[in-house]
């Protein structure tokens, strides 16, 4: 899978030169003002954001969700622990956090795919997914998911069987949901560490399917 | 299986699973709103209300809420948040956001701005 492209776009419409001095963009200045204005009254502490933001870009994101998939795949205790409380056996690995409070985790089969999507905004298991894709947070997304999975499925480039049931999962500000993909085939004896590299970060919203094992260098 | 070709999807936009920050204020403005929420200024059904209200208010005035605008709703919820309950008053958001612009104007390019 190639991550050639990546919408990463520099947004420098600002802090260009004009004359001597900078100009900030209206969204910066007015984040700015919240800083100056939350720091000054003690509700927030410069240096606890930088660590969220850190933690945020960095150390959360799909990898820790991979690692969930990957055990719940070679160990069946563990799967049935995480179907029954997820919360806790999410925590046990060492992913807790904020919306994450309360996770559901729901199991693909060979009857049944399961698709996530917050159409209310976009809530999202963060300490297991990291932060939401873009898309996640599209009205496109949002509106599709629960009228047409299956349309927006092919649009990601799944064709699921006719007779494959999808089910849609609204997530809410309580409850976050974790998709646990189907292990795929010929991948019998791999580690842990080997088969977290299957799994995608789409594969555990729905809207993606795990990597094949030829695709992964093990 | 190779990644489907999505940029052919106009109304599906995507992004790569890399940095999900386009700007460092999308990210202040991300942590701040975690941080308060640490601090019990509000609960997330709380802020999930206020963010969705952003994002209809925003969809009716004509944003196409591709999710390319999603920090701009989350800004718009931050600041409603944090005036409604009493953090802060609009009118010192205003002046703060007034008196960084001059102090940024006042500041050479490539050197750090400080206010006052």
């Amino acid at each position: 899978m190639s991550h050639d492209h990546n919408h990463h776009h520099d947004q420098h419409h600002h802090d260009h030169e004009h004359g001597e001095g900078t100009i900030l963009s209206e969204v910066e200045l007015r984040v700015r003002a919240l800083e100056t204005v939350l720091v000054e009254k003690g509700y927030v502490d410069p240096a606890a954001l930088d660590a969220l933001i850190e933690t945020y870009e960095t150390r959360v994101g799909p990898h820790n969700g991979a690692r969930v998939v990957a055990k719940a795949w070679s160990d069946p205790a563990y799967r049935d622990w995480l179907l029954k409380d997820a919360t806790a056996a999410i925590a046990s690995l060492g992913y807790v956090g904020r919306q994450g409070e309360h996770m559901v985790a729901v199991e693909n089969t060979s009857t049944v795919h399961n698709m996530v999507v917050c159409t209310l905004c976009s809530c999202y298991p963060w300490p297991v997914l990291g932060l939401p894709p873009v898309w996640y947070k599209s009205a496109p997304y949002r509106s599709r998911a629960v009228i047409d999975p299956r349309g927006v499925l092919k649009d990601f480039g799944i064709e699921l069987p006719a007779g494959k049931q999808i089910k849609v999962w609204d997530s809410t500000a309580e409850v976050r949901y974790l998709v646990l993909p189907e292990r795929p085939d010929g991948t019998e004896g791999w580690s842990e560490e080997d088969l977290a590299k299957l799994v995608t970060r789409d594969s555990m919203i729905g809207t993606g399917l795990p990597r094949q094992p030829a695709e992964v260098a093990r | 299986m190779s990644m489907p070709d999505r940029s052919l999807l106009p109304d599906l936009p995507c992004d790569a699973e890399g940095p999900v920050f386009r700007a460092p204020w999308e990210a202040q403005a991300f942590a701040m709103a975690v941080a308060l929420h640490q601090k019990g200024l509000f609960n997330w059904p709380e802020w999930a209300q206020v963010l969705s209200e952003e994002i209809k208010r925003a969809q009716a005035a004509g944003d196409p809420d591709t999710g390319e605008t999603y920090y701009r709703h989350w800004l718009n919820a931050l600041e409603r948040l944090v005036v409604e309950k009493g953090a802060a008053t609009a009118d010192m958001l205003g002046e703060t956001a007034a008196a960084w612009d001059r102090a940024a104007r006042a500041t050479p390019h490539g050197k750090p701005i400080t206010l006052r």
